[in-house]
């Protein structure tokens, strides 16, 4: 009798506990297709533009209240830093955004190329952090609590666009320091981010993400010839709130063109699925098993006790 | 006498027809100098030749489009303004707004891509037509050519007087 009942429990147990593990495995799913606010705010970057002055830097340092720079921002010198051996200057704890020259082959141009938090639509920054740090706002910043991060940098690792930076200087409380679209004290009032509005080449346009899309589209197609047909950060890693169009390849600006169409999250969310199904339905599969396989056998002194007492009576 | 009287209106006729080309032609009384001072927290204002690059131009449309009534050079352009006649508005600031963006207008529902949507902003249609054309005729490009910085410019930038010290920079290059 009581083995019967606990076959019934464990297969009901079993039923419930893989319906309770697929529900939010489907939602999960879901959420991987994902393609931004439909009102979220982007930045269309136009390479062709740029002729690498730097305002936007010094724009950004003045906005963000960020700390003196080693250099004067009209000091181009900085366009032939190399830093570890091969790397172009990145952004840091200091300076969100960057520009850097890169000569393309074949053109006696040189091609400038501004670097910043390019506000994914599903940032694996925010997918990569345990303690929930980051938010991704309807306006389309991605902005981050520095009173949560415990700085364990998973999202510097993460990011594929090696954006977030540290305060390696600070002993005590060490945190993320990155770009946030401007979001406190302009994006939230509608307002287009410090580096933006002082382009004087409107390198940057700011607007909808979805009109932008169609404007550098437009440009494209208007001048097939200067542009190559692709507009960066459209789809890379699920669409990045900031993209770019360019007269050279990609990759010679510095572009990783390697990355998946998705976004990263979607790497690991047919595993990250899996965990609850295993940690629930396993336990519960392998007890009943176990009770299956014990079932009528004698379980040691206390179940020859009870036989006992029965014969006795 | 009839010869003579057609000749005078033959002269008379011609004469017409110069004055009608020239004022068609030069019909705006265009600015010898103009001073362009939207920029003028971090630059003084820039006073433009604009006689010089009048004489140094071929056509107005280069940096005017269609407004000047003087043809239109760009392709794209012409498939509608084509012929166009002299407009009341031929100063940049006329259509290039200083602030296209606002919180006001930013969620005013717009129609699907339309012509003179992408239309820069004042300080960047200064900014491509002027560094456009400069970098192919080998003009003056670098910043400071054409903007001398204010005391406020400079404190911008961290140049001049606001310059980084050296030991401030070291101790930005050690930390």
């Amino acid at each position: 009798m009581s083995s019967k009942i606990s076959r019934r429990r464990f297969l009901a147990g079993s039923a419930a506990g893989a319906a309770l593990v697929m529900h939010p495995g489907k939602k999960a799913f879901a959420s991987g297709s994902f393609s931004g606010f439909p009102d979220g705010m982007g930045v269309l970057v136009d390479l062709t533009r740029c002729v690498g002055c730097r305002t936007c830097e010094a724009a950004c340092n003045k906005e963000q209240k960020l700390p003196e720079p080693a250099l004067p921002f009209d000091d181009y010198s900085v366009f032939d830093e190399i830093h570890h051996g091969n790397q172009k200057r990145r952004t840091t704890d200091k300076a969100y955004t960057i520009v850097n020259r890169y000569e393309p082959e074949g053109s006696d141009q040189p091609l400038y190329r501004k670097i910043q938090c390019n506000h994914c639509n599903e940032p694996a920054c925010l997918t990569s952090c345990f303690v929930g740090a980051y938010t991704k706002t309807p306006e389309g910043a991605v902005i981050y609590d520095q009173h949560v991060c415990v700085g364990c940098r998973n999202c510097m690792i993460a990011c594929p666009f090696h954006i977030p930076a540290y305060t390696y200087h600070s002993v005590l409380n060490p945190v993320i320091k990155k770009c946030i679209f401007c979001y406190d004290t302009r994006l939230k009032e509608g307002r287009p981010p410090a580096c933006v509005e002082s382009c004087p080449q409107q390198v940057m346009t700011f607007g909808k993400r979805k009109d932008l899309m169609k404007i550098a589209r437009e440009r494209i197609r208007k001048n097939p010839k200067k542009y190559i047909d692709h507009v960066y950060g459209e789809h890379e890693v699920g669409g990045t709130g900031w993209f770019y169009i360019s007269s050279a390849p990609f990759a010679e600006a510095g572009f990783d063109e390697d990355l998946p169409k998705e976004p990263i999250i979607n790497n690991v969310k047919d595993f990250l699925a899996m965990v609850p199904v295993v940690l629930v339905v396993w336990p519960a599969l392998f007890t009943g098993f176990h009770l299956l396989a014990t079932k009528g056998k004698s379980h040691g002194h206390g179940d020859d006790h009870s036989n006992d007492k029965q014969e006795g009576h | 006498m009839v010869n003579a009287g057609k000749q005078l209106i033959t002269g008379l006729g011609i004469l017409l027809l110069f004055s009608v080309l020239s004022v068609s032609c030069y019909a705006m009384d265009y600015p010898d100098e103009v001073e362009i001072d939207s920029l003028t927290n971090l630059y003084e204002a820039v006073v433009f030749d604009h006689a010089m690059h009048v004489d140094a131009t071929e056509n107005c449309s280069e940096c005017h489009h269609h407004t000047t009534g003087t043809g239109v050079t760009n392709e794209y352009c012409a498939k509608c303004h084509e012929g166009d006649v002299e407009m009341d508005v031929v100063a940049c600031q006329d259509c290039h707004s200083d602030d296209p963006v606002s919180p006001d207008n930013l969620h005013t529902a717009k129609p699907d891509f339309f012509y003179h949507d992408d239309k820069p902003k004042l300080k960047a249609a200064y900014h491509l037509k002027c560094l456009g054309c400069h970098s192919e005729v080998d003009g003056p490009t670098g910043c400071e050519d054409c903007h001398a910085k204010t005391e406020a410019g400079d404190k911008f930038y961290h140049s001049g007087e606001f310059a980084p010290k050296e030991d401030a920079q070291h101790g930005a290059e050690h930390e």
